[in-house]
């Protein structure tokens, strides 16, 4: 395995070691920049500016496109279920029922899209990764394919 | 020199005898193990952290039946790619898919013995796409694709015994070819049911020309040309002027069968055996030639259905040079040539006679022109001789001791291995001049400069691929690592820079520009393109299933969990597949499978790869199966259970992963 993997148990492993010292916030994870704060959970973040991630204005969400969310649940089948579910329980990440009221559109995306650099920059991602403890796979979605994933997630 | 002497013993004593001899040889000194190292080499192979090689270098595996790959200049090593042997770590050979590639008319084989790695060209020049490599032993190609650095085609060579002269290519990779090292009575039974003693009338030789299919890597023989009884040893095909013909070293000209290493040692000349393809290509196409019996079978990856496919022939087409004047033509090589090689130009073809003190340079002019005007000197079971004299460019005097291989720089400058000396030797292939000499630790076999055997070598560097290791290293038990070792080439002088240890015996390499191969790289498989029988395309599709006394399940992995992870109702009595199919989408994310008990190997199943591990259970109870590539940091989670009762036990089968839904 590459340092990818060597780079993640670090993290977690500070992390998990920086919670158990009996702090009583979450802990910052290494890698995030400094001064940013980790808000509550349940509010919706908007992303630090990142040059190549996808941001609201690239996103045009209009009605929920039953054709497009159609195509969504297969990709969802083939490449999310295993570890999300449907409902708004968690299996390895997040349950999917009601997550467009939590979560920016254009944070989606890029934790579908860019995970790397959202584990990287963005606090809500690495508390999630704090968590969840399981890097979130990049399954390598084209864009129509993770924009039809987020118009699944809408019908739910 | 007494030539029964020095081929005598093994090659340890060998050495040492010679070492003797050489004393007397100004210039063929072994020097010792202290030799200068000049103080900037560390700079030179010096690869920071984080950085990549320059170039990459496909060693063979020798005995070992793989190819490694190194770098270089750092000479560190990348992968071992499963090629003729068994790799319990990937599960080639174990796996239900892969079993198949090594499936030949004598059954599954599971080693060969590797020699020689030939990169593919195009125009010449190695392009970056495909490796090829010989297997010795029970005759075969295997075409490596370098996009996945995977054995993607294996072919079986019929009427061969000992396919050591191979699997060297066309300037195009319109062919590659395998001549074989032991000539051996062909046909039925009756004809090949002989007294060994009857060699001079009953064994023959050949050589087969295999085509890869340009778009799928897969193998096919367009055609063998039959020859005398003789033992072919190495092949390089023309280029420029010469495009179009093929030269094959060929040694045992005495035709023994017996004590060979006196036997086969008699005469002053073997020969260079040159063949000319194209006439070949076209006789074939014209429906010239027999089919004669030649039962093989060659073998197909198939990356839609992530399995084996073979194709089994039952004859091969054969061209008896004896019916096709202008075909094949020997020339006389002084004894028992191993290296064949052929200049960038084209205009020149080395032979190298391991047991001779000379270089002879052969200019393909002459050889045309000794063709042209009938120069010969007699023939040679049917097939003309060519005057010696005639087809000669000249000769390298006194270059050393046992001369085995040569490859070329750009500028018009050899590189040859000198086994009984343990030396390389600088010389000019026009001037046929020594320039430079340099000891190698110790008794180098093959040399590979980078490109060296193509219309375009990058130079820069020689490598020597030693036989004998001695003193070199950090001593481990009576067998002592293998040894390579890196020179700089870039001056008038050639430089020790590096040794490196080397995994299997390192026969020969080749050398490429890591650039041409990199762009080439496969991340995954695109779970959308499985077309496997078994596949799971996503955790909904997991099931098991009884057929009979099979039990098949559909499982798949992701971080970090398998599904099922749960399976009840398997009985003694049963074998059970597993088809694990990897849902990951991302680079470097192989999920491993075992299973406690499993009489094969592991399973190391790539992103949105499908493969299957057989496991027959042989007790009742709860049998562990768990990852074994580390995956996430809940990798050691990654893990289930299978239960299996008694025969004739009404425990339903049932297959299911629970989630306990935790709250987020």
């Amino acid at each position: 395995m590459t340092t990818i993997w060597k780079t993640s148990i670090a993290i977690v492993l500070v992390g998990s070691l920086l919670a158990c010292g009996g702090g009583d916030k979450p802990s910052q994870p290494p890698g995030a920049s400094a001064g940013a704060q980790s808000p509550e959970a349940g509010t919706s973040v908007q992303s630090p500016k990142v040059e190549g991630l996808i941001t609201a204005a690239d996103l045009q969400l209009g009605e929920v496109d039953a054709a497009m969310a159609e195509k969504g649940k297969i990709t969802y089948d083939v490449k999310c279920q295993a570890c999300h579910s449907t409902g708004a329980n968690r299996v390895v990440g997040p349950g999917w029922k009601g997550l467009v009221t939590k979560r920016e559109p254009a944070w989606i995306m890029n934790m579908i899209m860019n995970i790397d650099v959202m584990l990287e920059s963005d606090p809500e991602a690495q508390k999630l990764l704090e968590e969840c403890l399981v890097r979130m796979p990049n399954q390598n979605l084209s864009k129509d394919e993770a924009r039809e994933v987020l118009e699944f997630m809408r019908t739910l | 020199m007494n030539r029964t002497l020095l081929y005598s013993g093994t090659s340890v004593a060998l050495a040492a005898g010679v070492f003797l001899l050489l004393n007397s040889l100004p210039g063929c000194k072994p020097t010792t193990t202290k030799a200068a190292v000049t103080g900037d080499a560390a700079t030179k192979v010096y690869v920071k952290p984080g950085t990549h090689d320059e170039f990459y270098n496909f060693v063979s595996g020798g005995f070992s039946g793989q190819l490694a790959v190194y770098g270089l200049p750092s000479g560190r090593l990348f992968r071992e790619i499963p090629v003729f042997s068994v790799d319990p770590e990937s599960g080639y050979g174990y796996s239900e898919e892969t079993k198949g590639m090594l499936m030949t008319t004598y059954g599954f084989i599971p080693w060969d013995d590797s020699h020689h790695p030939e990169l593919s060209q195009s125009s010449g020049v190695p392009d970056g796409k495909w490796c090829f490599i010989n297997g010795n032993n029970t005759p075969r190609i295997a075409l490596v694709d370098l996009g996945t650095f995977r054995t993607k085609s294996i072919i079986e060579i019929p009427n061969s015994a000992g396919n050591h002269s191979s699997p060297f290519t066309t300037g195009n990779s319109e062919y590659v070819v395998a001549g074989t090292r032991f000539s051996v009575p062909m046909g039925d039974d009756a004809s090949r049911d002989v007294p060994i003693k009857s060699y001079k009338e009953n064994f023959k030789g050949n050589v087969s020309f295999i085509h890869p299919d340009p778009e799928t890597g897969r193998m096919s023989i367009a055609f063998q040309i039959a020859t005398p009884g003789v033992n072919f040893d190495l092949s390089h095909a023309g280029k420029g002027p010469s495009e179009g013909w093929f030269f094959f070293s060929c040694y045992n000209t005495e035709q023994a069968y017996s004590l060979m290493e006196v036997n086969a040692s008699q005469r002053d000349k073997d020969f260079i055996m040159a063949v000319n393809w194209k006439l070949a290509e076209q006789l074939a196409k014209e429906g010239k030639g027999n089919k004669v019996p030649g039962k093989h079978y060659s073998n197909w990856w198939n990356e839609e259905t992530h399995s084996a496919e073979t194709t089994v022939y039952e004859d091969v087409l054969q061209l008896d040079p004896k019916d096709h004047p202008g075909l094949v033509y020997f020339m006389p090589c002084p004894k028992s040539p191993h290296g064949c090689d052929v200049d960038p130009t084209g205009k020149y073809i080395v032979g190298s006679g391991k047991l001779a003190a000379l270089i002879p340079v052969f200019s393909f002019e002459k050889i045309q022109k000794a063709i042209a005007t009938n120069e010969m000197e007699g023939d040679f079971g049917g097939i003309p001789v060519l005057k010696y004299e005639s087809v000669l460019h000249g000769e390298v005097k006194k270059p050393g001791l046992g001369p085995l291989h040569t490859e070329f720089d750009a500028n018009g400058n050899a590189y040859t291995s000198f086994f009984v000396s343990s030396e390389i030797v600088k010389w000019n292939v026009e001037k046929l001049e020594v320039m430079d000499r340099v000891p190698t630790y110790y008794s180098i076999g093959h040399l590979c400069v980078p490109g060296g055997d193509s219309k375009q070598p990058w130079g820069k560097y020689v490598i020597a691929y030693n036989k004998i290791t001695k003193d070199r290293y950090l001593p481990t038990g009576p067998e002592l690592t293998q040894s390579a070792q890196l020179y700089s080439i870039e001056g008038d002088k050639m430089e020790l820079l590096l040794d490196f240890p080397t995994t299997g015996e390192p026969h020969y390499a080749q050398a490429l520009p890591a650039e041409l191969v990199k762009p080439r790289e496969v991340k995954f498989f695109k779970i959308d393109e499985n077309k496997h029988p078994f596949v799971a395309k996503g955790e909904k599709e997991t099931k098991v299933e009884r057929r009979g006394k099979e039990v098949h399940v559909w499982m798949t992995t992701i971080r970090s969990h398998f599904a099922p992870d749960n399976i009840e109702g398997v009985k003694l009595g049963d074998e059970v597949y597993f088809h694990v199919t990897n849902l990951e989408q991302d680079w470097d994310v192989p999920h491993g499978f075992a299973i406690k008990g499993a009489a094969n190997a592991e399973l190391l199943v790539m992103p949105g790869e499908t493969q299957t591990l057989k496991w027959i259970p042989t007790r009742v109870g709860i049998w562990p199966m768990y990852c074994t590539d580390f995956c996430s940091a809940l990798h050691q989670e990654m893990q289930g259970y299978v239960r299996v009762s008694p025969a004739g036990s009404s425990v339903p089968l049932d297959a299911y992963t629970v989630s306990v839904d935790a709250e987020m």
